[in-house]
């Protein structure tokens, strides 16, 4: 594929970080705001599809997005079945224990007297095993799609397989 | 009235996307024709959500919505199901894409009246 | 709690989620070693495999009353009250513990199968993880107890379904059954998503066990209601591959490498599966109250009745016309669908009846011989694809035409497949006679016509896999195939199939009340006790399958001690009477012999029957639009009847 002009170059370079930025954020408060693994995942795919539209490729590593991908869902995976050992499968072990890796309450505010006065104390370590997995399926959204969307771009001119 | 327009825009979306599917030979209008009706069984779950009221919002965990009384949003259930509805959705339609790419580099098909070989 | 106890309370996640790990550990395996990878596939399998066994003898011990119940993320896996709690279960009873039976023996023998099947193919680890991603899926369709997580797994099973037919890269049909197969599937999942909405936005709950008894609790059946339970009846129907939805069934069959096709088998008998939950036990929990639910329930039934009877012709007839091997016995497996849906609907007809003693009488016995034909039907058609494969193998060819003399040298083959073909035909004493004899008699007192069609079906059943095995194994050795028998991984996998088979020869009336009968108590209710006889007892009848190997055995020696007092004459050639001959003709014209290829032997029968071949074939005409435009004729049908009608 042939690369573009070095407008599109330039102005690729300089939203790379910021598209980063916000998919990420997104991923990683997908328990408190509307977003999660998938979405977030899906904009940084976005992201590889421009850097792959922009610059033009002819051979790409392929083998460390496998790699990514298949450990997104090993840990997701092994999350589940830490839950089983403490509870049930998916059981969120985690939440509610005051520890400091996603243990804590969520606060939203107290009512003294008739009055409320909300704080959002302490919202983004908590739920416990929600996060983790979130990130777990950010993980591997991102590689995924990147392998899907770079395999058929490059598919008419390498003439690989299109298999996922 | 208001409130039954989007069952309304559900079943044209789900009517043309199978009219699509039933009548146009071309390869990629079908992939365009399955992905209408997926969204408008994705349209059709996010409606059942709706729960009528003042200061309602999407079921979202902030002081804005917790606080002074009872929380107020809609039903978060109707939300993951469209969110997993749409995740199929995407695998569905990426795998079925990769098929007709295939199809069009072995055979140079890009019709359905040409992918015929397996028949009878 | 000791170590057994906590298993068996958390199996049936365990179950499902073994499969899942190991599945997606396979890429990062598979790059540290090949045989590692292979080593891990068959670990997975043997795992899950056995930990399912000793579930089902946990839940059939006692009469088979007792279901396993697993909460997903609960405080404790044991306890939780169903109209309080929001979350996703699974329900284990005997319906499900049987379906999960029947996919772990299949899974087992494919996986040994494929070992050496797929050993020269590249993407391996990608067949392997789908594999897994597979089992990992059936398995979640019988056990879920949520009807949305039964939309899930079915979609997850499509999609491995479909990126496993396609494993063939190089020839290229095989992505236009894979698109075509895909495409019908999601249609189909769309639309059950659709139903799922319906009840969901009705009731406000998705568990199964909750909508039972929301469903006609009023008294009455609402019209969404009716429209949910047509729209479910023919989803599910489809993905079992019954007529008229039959159409994309034989095109992913016969272009999906044969272990994986006779995996897919067992996929389709989890659509037959969540077909009877949702008729049994969704719709059929407050029938003591609703006169409307009962009434709803008869016609269902005979819809079923009706889509078996359609799908047990016209798979047999248009079998007979087919070239390639493995198309024909795709639709063969739409034939045998059939039965299954005849049996059950004959069960649900007289259930819904109320009122008389028809039930007790002959409709368990329907029930009974429907359930226990899937579980035939899988070992069976499993173990004729995997010979069916083997001969591919070897031959480097689908077409019938073009294969031949391959008894010569593949000996357990051939004997492997006179097995399934004797099992599938029914013929006595193998083990597809036991289930059909118990479909016959209570169908025929059900109506005699539609009983005189099951055994002409049967006829022509034989008929067709007389003809494969004449192309395939029969006639002089041809030049082109290899020679010798295929690997032994094959073998091994073949010979745990035919053992099972023959075990449920020898022994129907331990597999009916051990495994059948808790299976049907889960779905209609408790039944007078069965227990073990040598004989298999249906209603009117009985069969024992030991004093007929006897007889055979006994008149075998008495015919081979005639022959060596009375001596081998023969016959003496005169001059016409010596030549062979063909229908009546000559088989040389001028001194050029005419030759009657492998597929064509039947054509004076699809000559005579001319006025039924040529629409049909007209009808499989290959274009996916007709495909789907059948589908939703069907599915508009069944709703009106539904509607309306009632």
């Amino acid at each position: 594929m042939k690369e573009m002009s070095p407008v599109v170059r330039t102005v690729t370079k300089i939203a790379f970080g910021f598209i980063l930025i916000f998919g990420l954020y997104i991923i990683i408060h997908g328990h408190l705001t509307p977003g999660g693994g998938f979405q977030g995942g899906a904009i940084i795919g976005t992201l590889m599809a421009l850097y792959l539209v922009a610059f033009g490729a002819t051979k790409w590593r392929k083998k460390i997005y496998s790699i990514i991908e298949s450990s997104g869902l090993l840990i997701f995976i092994v999350t589940g079945l830490i839950g089983l050992v403490a509870g049930s499968f998916f059981f969120n072990f985690i939440g509610g224990t005051g520890s400091p890796v996603f243990g804590q309450e969520l606060n939203t505010g107290e009512m003294i007297e008739g009055v409320w006065f909300p704080s959002n104390t302490a919202p983004l370590l908590s739920a416990g095993t929600i996060p983790i997995m979130n990130m777990a399926v950010g993980l591997e959204v991102i590689a995924g799609l990147t392998l899907i969307v770079v395999t058929m771009g490059l598919f008419a001119f390498a003439g690989k397989e299109g298999d996922e | 009235m208001m409130s039954e327009i989007p069952y309304i825009a559900v079943v044209a979306l789900i009517g043309i996307g199978l009219y699509i599917v039933m009548f146009k030979r071309n390869l990629i209008k079908l992939a365009m024709g399955i992905t209408l009706i997926e969204t408008g069984a994705n349209l059709f779950l996010i409606t059942l959500a709706y729960r009528s009221g003042d200061r309602l919002s999407a079921p979202v965990m902030t002081s804005q919505i917790m606080g002074g009384g009872a929380p107020a949003y809609s039903l978060p259930t109707p939300h993951a199901l469209t969110l997993t509805s749409i995740v199929i959705g995407v695998a569905t339609t990426a795998l079925l894409l990769a098929f007709f790419m295939q199809l069009y580099k072995k055979f140079k098909v890009s019709s359905v009246d040409e992918m015929r070989r397996l028949r009878g | 709690m000791s170590f057994y106890d906590d298993l068996i309370a958390n199996a049936p996640a365990l179950i499902v989620a073994i499969p899942l790990l190991f599945a997606f550990a396979t890429p990062l395996v598979s790059k540290i070693n090949k045989g590692l990878r292979n080593v891990w596939a068959f670990l997975a399998v043997l795992l899950s495999g056995a930990l399912m066994y000793v579930l089902a003898w946990e839940i059939f011990k006692d009469g088979g009353d007792l279901a396993s119940v697993y909460v997903f993320g609960g405080d404790n896996a044991e306890v939780f009250n169903v109209l309080e709690n929001v979350r996703i279960t699974f329900y284990v009873d005997g319906m499900a513990a049987f379906m999960g039976l029947i996919m772990a023996t299949v899974a087992f023998g494919a996986i040994i199968y494929s070992f050496s099947f797929v050993k020269k193919y590249s993407g391996q680890d990608k067949y392997y993880t789908l594999l897994l991603l597979m089992l990992a899926a059936n398995f979640g369709m019988v056990f879920t107890g949520d009807l949305f997580n039964l939309f899930v797994w079915f979609e997850v099973s499509s999609v491995a379904i479909c990126g496993l037919i396609a494993f063939r890269t190089n020839r290229g049909e095989s992505f236009e059954g894979a698109a075509k197969y895909l495409i019908y599937s999601t249609i189909a999942g769309l639309l059950l998503l659709f139903a799922i909405g319906l009840l969901y936005g009705e009731y406000g709950h998705l568990n199964i066990k909750y909508l039972s008894s929301a469903i006609g609790a009023g008294g009455s059946m609402l019209m969404i209601d009716r429209i949910a339970l047509g729209i479910l009846v023919t989803v599910f129907a489809l993905k079992a591959g019954a007529v008229p939805m039959h159409m994309a069934t034989p095109d992913g069959y016969s272009e999906a490498p044969a272990p994986i096709t006779a995996m897919m088998v067992t996929a389709s008998q989890a659509g037959l599966y969540a077909m009877f939950r949702s008729t049994f036990t969704l719709y059929g929990g407050n029938i003591q109250n609703a006169v409307e639910q009962l009434d709803l329930l008869h016609a269902a039934g005979y819809l079923l009745v009706i889509l078996g009877v359609l799908s047990m012709f016209v798979g047999v007839t248009l079998a007979l016309v087919q070239k390639d091997i493995k198309r024909l016995m795709a639709y063969h497996a739409i034939s045998q669908t059939g039965y299954m849906l005849l049996g059950v609907g004959v069960g649900l007809a007289v259930y819904a009846q109320g009122g008389n003693n028809d039930f007790a009488e002959f409709g368990r016995t329907a029930m009974a011989g429907g359930i226990f034909h899937i579980f035939n039907h899988a070992l069976y058609k499993g173990l004729l694809f995997l010979t069916a494969g083997a001969i591919i193998y070897k031959a480097g060819t689908r077409d019938l035409n073009k294969m031949g003399g391959l008894g010569r040298d593949m000996k357990m083959t051939a004997l492997f497949f006179i097995i399934g073909a004797l099992a599938i035909a029914g013929v006595p004493p193998a083990n597809g006679f036991a289930s059909k004899f118990l479909i016959y008699e209570s169908v025929f007192r059900f109506n005699p016509v539609i009983g005189a069609v099951a055994m002409l079906v049967s006829l022509l059943t034989l008929a067709s896999f007389v003809k494969v095995f004449y192309s395939a194994f029969m006639g002089p050795k041809n030049p082109d195939m290899k020679v010798g028998e295929v690997p032994k991984t094959m073998l091994i996998g073949m010979a745990v199939l035919a053992g099972m088979i023959l075990v449920f020869s020898f022994l129907p009336s331990l597999v009916l009340s051990e495994i059948v009968d808790p299976a049907v108590t889960a779905l209609a209710g408790p039944g007078p006790a069965i227990d073990f006889n040598l004989t298999l007892f249906s209603g009117q009848g009985g069969w024992n399958a030991l004093v007929f190997l006897v007889v055979f055995i006994v008149m075998f020696i008495l015919g081979y001690l005639l022959r060596l007092v009375l001596g081998n004459k023969g016959t003496t050639p005169k001059n016409e009477g010596a030549k062979p001959y063909l229908f009546g003709n000559p088989t040389e014209i001028g001194g050029v012999p005419i030759v009657v290829s492998g597929s064509n032997v039947y054509w004076g029968f699809i000559r005579a029957l001319k006025r039924y071949y040529r629409p049909m074939e007209k009808m499989h005409s290959g274009l996916i639009n007709e495909y789907v435009f059948w589908f939703m004729g069907t599915i508009g049908l069944v709703m009106l009847a539904l509607m309306v009608l009632i």
